[in-house]
């Protein structure tokens, strides 16, 4: 009976803190597969499809790991954890890595002893309201009733930027997305603030989206991103650089269309050279091997393509790239450089 | 005798049909519907009220589509009208039922193991049956769990040899005392078990007939009612022995029992599986765990249980003393007399409150969705809500999901008033 009850432990290995903060990369390979926390489902960034296949913009991070760690994009154990549980799921060592829509605050780095390695999607808070109100700004909402997701920092957030603006609104409390959809429709709320991303992407399901507009004001700063246990720093660099690899592509004009070309012999651009493994031993710095960038790049392609496979235009969603262009195209996307 | 008159009547007249208003169901809607003003506005507010209702969900319902690929294309078939898109349950049908990890070929294990539950149940829950049935009843855990994990047949077969050593054990040991028994029967189990445990070899899953599936890949439905009839089954004895324990005279015991209730019954159950899920992992040594399922069901079936011994001790305090008294002037033992003459009385005043805990726990399963297991509502909620496809459709999926839960609730609670008739054996 004990051996029927301890059947989790080869794929779940739940591995203790100390232990698993001895060479998360070696682990990482010993077991051949990358235990990546996700969420249990927030659209473009992580769900799984009709197959049970998890897709998203935050899954290409998982699997850009993979790719370079293990050479397989897809030997990731995918772990869904809530809002409550993904901290203590990351701490206990029950993933190796959080990817999964998570705010880069001072607290979760210092308090809770988290590495950021990076800022995957820079989202803000935002409004949405009906075309028919003709307006413009946010600040043009004096009196306005707002659908507000009820002890979250975006409520905090929003009587932060209407006493500033002295400005008044009444709050219409909700509890989940889903509830401010319905309130919204219906007419309960003139606006609904949370993320822009989620707005759009509420805005996607909406009958007729055309005949609500997401306003350009954006009152706070919420920049998402991939993190790994504090302690570990071999094994944050693995995913910081794995996860640079992506944008640095896109910098580089490289893409999943002509990687195999690239990847096939050496160019005249020292730095493509450097990040496909042609020049110098980037990988093995890193404890990878020489392809590595290479085999992200083929599993996930570049930055963009993600982006646009998942959050752009080529989904249902159809957001702009906007603060996540590339820093040569206004955006803040930027790599540091591979030397 | 005046002869003037032209006509009698010889025979009785047969008597008249009552008139219209006074038969059928004219007399039956005169009564019940309109019998009085205040009545007959009541009726009124009434019929409109569901003509209301039917007119918006009848045409949603009959307009529903079945066959788009995403909630757009249903909106361009639908072209504005009024109707539901059951596309999502037609493609996403089995991830709402097995989960989304549940191995597509392996359906028929769980199908299996649910129409084999009818069998193992039936003797259980109609006791006109032929007893030689329990035989299978005993067996059928083991049968489930090697169905539905799959994996080798050793690891049930091991866990079913120990239950069948304690049984003996017991048998031999408990003819000269209760307790020696009881202790013998635990050690020889767990002796077997831990022997057993150690005989198989690592790798024997790998290459067994039916691929293992671990419990992190179960969901959807499948797990509400595998988390809800083990629950269940599993806290009625705890119950049981929990009530009788509060009611003990040994000091020690009804300690130990008054604690656990009335610990358990003072946390919310979401608090619980939160330990379940998140602070265990901290306590187990590395490499080895405790599987995720079990904990959840070891949770749940203490918070059942607590709830079962209140419900069973109510049952207990409502029997007379004389019923107590009646079975000690028998010359009857603690045992005998409980097994005999207490608990099946006190066990019958109790079934509306047992089934009332039991359905109210069948419904708590959809808790764990918080401590990211996908059952029913979690992969409602999770994966299909968040997918570009079908970000948007509520209705059709969480009616479709009250469907599920109404047919398993009121057959439970129609079986429980069958029961309570069945066993009406009291005058009143």
């Amino acid at each position: 009976m004990k051996k029927s009850v301890i059947f989790g432990a080869a794929t779940v290995a739940c591995l203790s803190a100390g232990a698993a903060a001895a060479g998360t990369l070696d682990d990482v390979k010993a077991r051949g597969k990358l235990n990546c926390g996700v969420t249990t489902g927030v659209v473009g960034f992580s769900a799984p499809n009709a197959e049970g296949v998890w897709e998203g913009f935050d899954v290409d991070v998982c699997r850009a790991v993979a790719a370079a760690v293990l050479g397989d994009s897809t030997a990731v154990e995918f772990v869904p954890t809530t809002p409550k549980t993904r901290f203590t799921a990351l701490s206990a060592g029950e993933i190796d890595m959080l990817s999964r829509v998570t705010t880069w605050t001072l607290s979760r780095d210092a308090d809770l002893k988290f590495t950021f390695v990076g800022v995957n999607y820079y989202d803000g808070q935002g409004f949405m309201v009906p075309k028919e109100l003709g307006v413009s700004s946010a600040k043009e909402l004096d009196g306005a009733t707002v659908c507000i997701q009820t002890g979250t920092t975006t409520e905090l957030n929003l009587a932060d930027f209407f006493r500033s603006n002295n400005i008044s609104y009444e709050p219409v409390p909700i509890e989940t997305v889903a509830e401010a959809q319905q309130q919204y429709l219906a007419g309960s709320c003139d606006v609904f603030t949370t993320d822009a991303s989620q707005l759009a992407s509420t805005r996607a399901t909406f009958e007729t989206p055309g005949d609500h507009t997401i306003l350009g004001d954006i009152i706070s700063k919420e920049p998402l991103g991939p993190t790994v246990r504090h302690g570990d720093d071999e094994w944050a660099d693995v995913v910081r650089w794995s996860y640079n690899t992506l944008v640095a592509a896109e910098e580089l004009g490289i893409t999943s269309a002509n990687i195999a070309t690239l990847a096939g012999e050496k160019t005249d651009n020292p730095e493509i050279n450097r990040l496909l493994g042609h020049e110098g031993s980037m990988g093995e710095m890193l404890g990878l091997d020489a392809d590595w960038a290479v085999r992200i790049i083929s599993a996930v392609g570049n930055y963009g393509e993600s982006f646009e496979r998942h959050l752009g235009g080529q989904s249902a969603i159809g957001l702009a790239r906007g603060l996540n262009a590339l820093w040569t195209e206004g955006g803040l996307q930027y790599s540091p450089p591979v030397r | 005798m005046n002869t003037d008159i032209a006509f009698v009547q010889t025979e009785t007249i047969p008597p008249s049909p009552p008139p219209s208003s006074a038969i059928g169901p004219s007399k039956w809607i005169k009564d019940n519907l309109f019998s009085s003003i205040p009545n007959t506005i009541l009726t009124i507010v009434t019929i409109w009220l569901i003509y209301t209702v039917l007119m918006q969900v009848v045409p949603w319902v009959a307009n529903g589509v079945w066959t788009t690929s995403s909630l757009t294309e249903c909106r361009e078939v639908l072209q504005g009208k009024t109707g539901a898109c059951f596309s999502v349950l037609s493609e996403r049908w089995n991830q709402i039922l097995y989960g989304f990890k549940y191995p597509v070929d392996s359906y028929w294990r769980p199908n299996l193991a649910l129409v084999l539950l009818a069998f193992a149940a039936a003797p259980v829950m109609f006791f006109d049956l032929p007893r030689k049935m329990l035989i299978f009843t005993a067996l059928y855990p083991f049968i489930a769990f090697w169905l539905i994990w799959g994996g080798t047949i050793l690891g049930p077969l091991v866990a079913l040899l120990g239950f069948v050593a304690g049984g003996y054990t017991f048998k031999t040991l408990s003819m000269k005392s209760f307790a020696a028994g009881f202790f013998g029967a635990i050690a020889a189990a767990f002796a077997i078990w831990i022997i057993g445990g150690a005989l198989i070899p690592e790798t024997a899953s790998e290459n067994a007939w039916l691929s293992p599936v671990p419990s992190r890949d179960l969901g959807g439905f499948m797990l509400n009612l595998m988390l809800g009839v083990t629950c269940v089954s599993l806290s009625l004895p705890l119950g049981v022995a929990l009530a009788l324990g509060r009611q003990s005279n040994m000091p020690l015991i009804k300690g130990i029992s008054v604690v656990f209730i009335e610990f358990v019954r003072g946390v919310p159950l979401i608090t619980l599986l939160f330990v379940a899920s998140v602070m265990l992992a901290y306590f187990f040594p590395p490499d080895s765990t405790v599987d995720l399922f079990l904990r959840v069901v070891i949770m749940i079936t203490m918070f059942s249980a607590a709830y079962i011994a209140e419900v069973i001790r109510g049952g207990l305090a409502a029997l007379p003393k004389g019923q107590y008294e009646a079975a000690d002037s028998l010359g009857l033992d603690y045992p005998q007399a409980m097994r005999l003459i207490i608990l099946p009385q006190a066990l019958k005043i109790s079934i509306p409150g047992i089934v009332n805990v039991a359905v109210g726990l069948f419904k708590d399963t959809t808790l764990v969705s918080v401590i990211s297991m996908f059952d029913l509502v979690g992969m409602i909620r999770g994966p299909i809500l968040a997918s570009t496809e079908w970000n948007g459709v509520y209705w059709e999926l969480l009616g479709f999901a009250a469907l599920l839960f109404f047919i398993v609730c009121y057959g439970i609670s129609q079986y429980s008033q069958w029961l309570e008739r069945r066993l009406a054996t009291d005058h009143r």
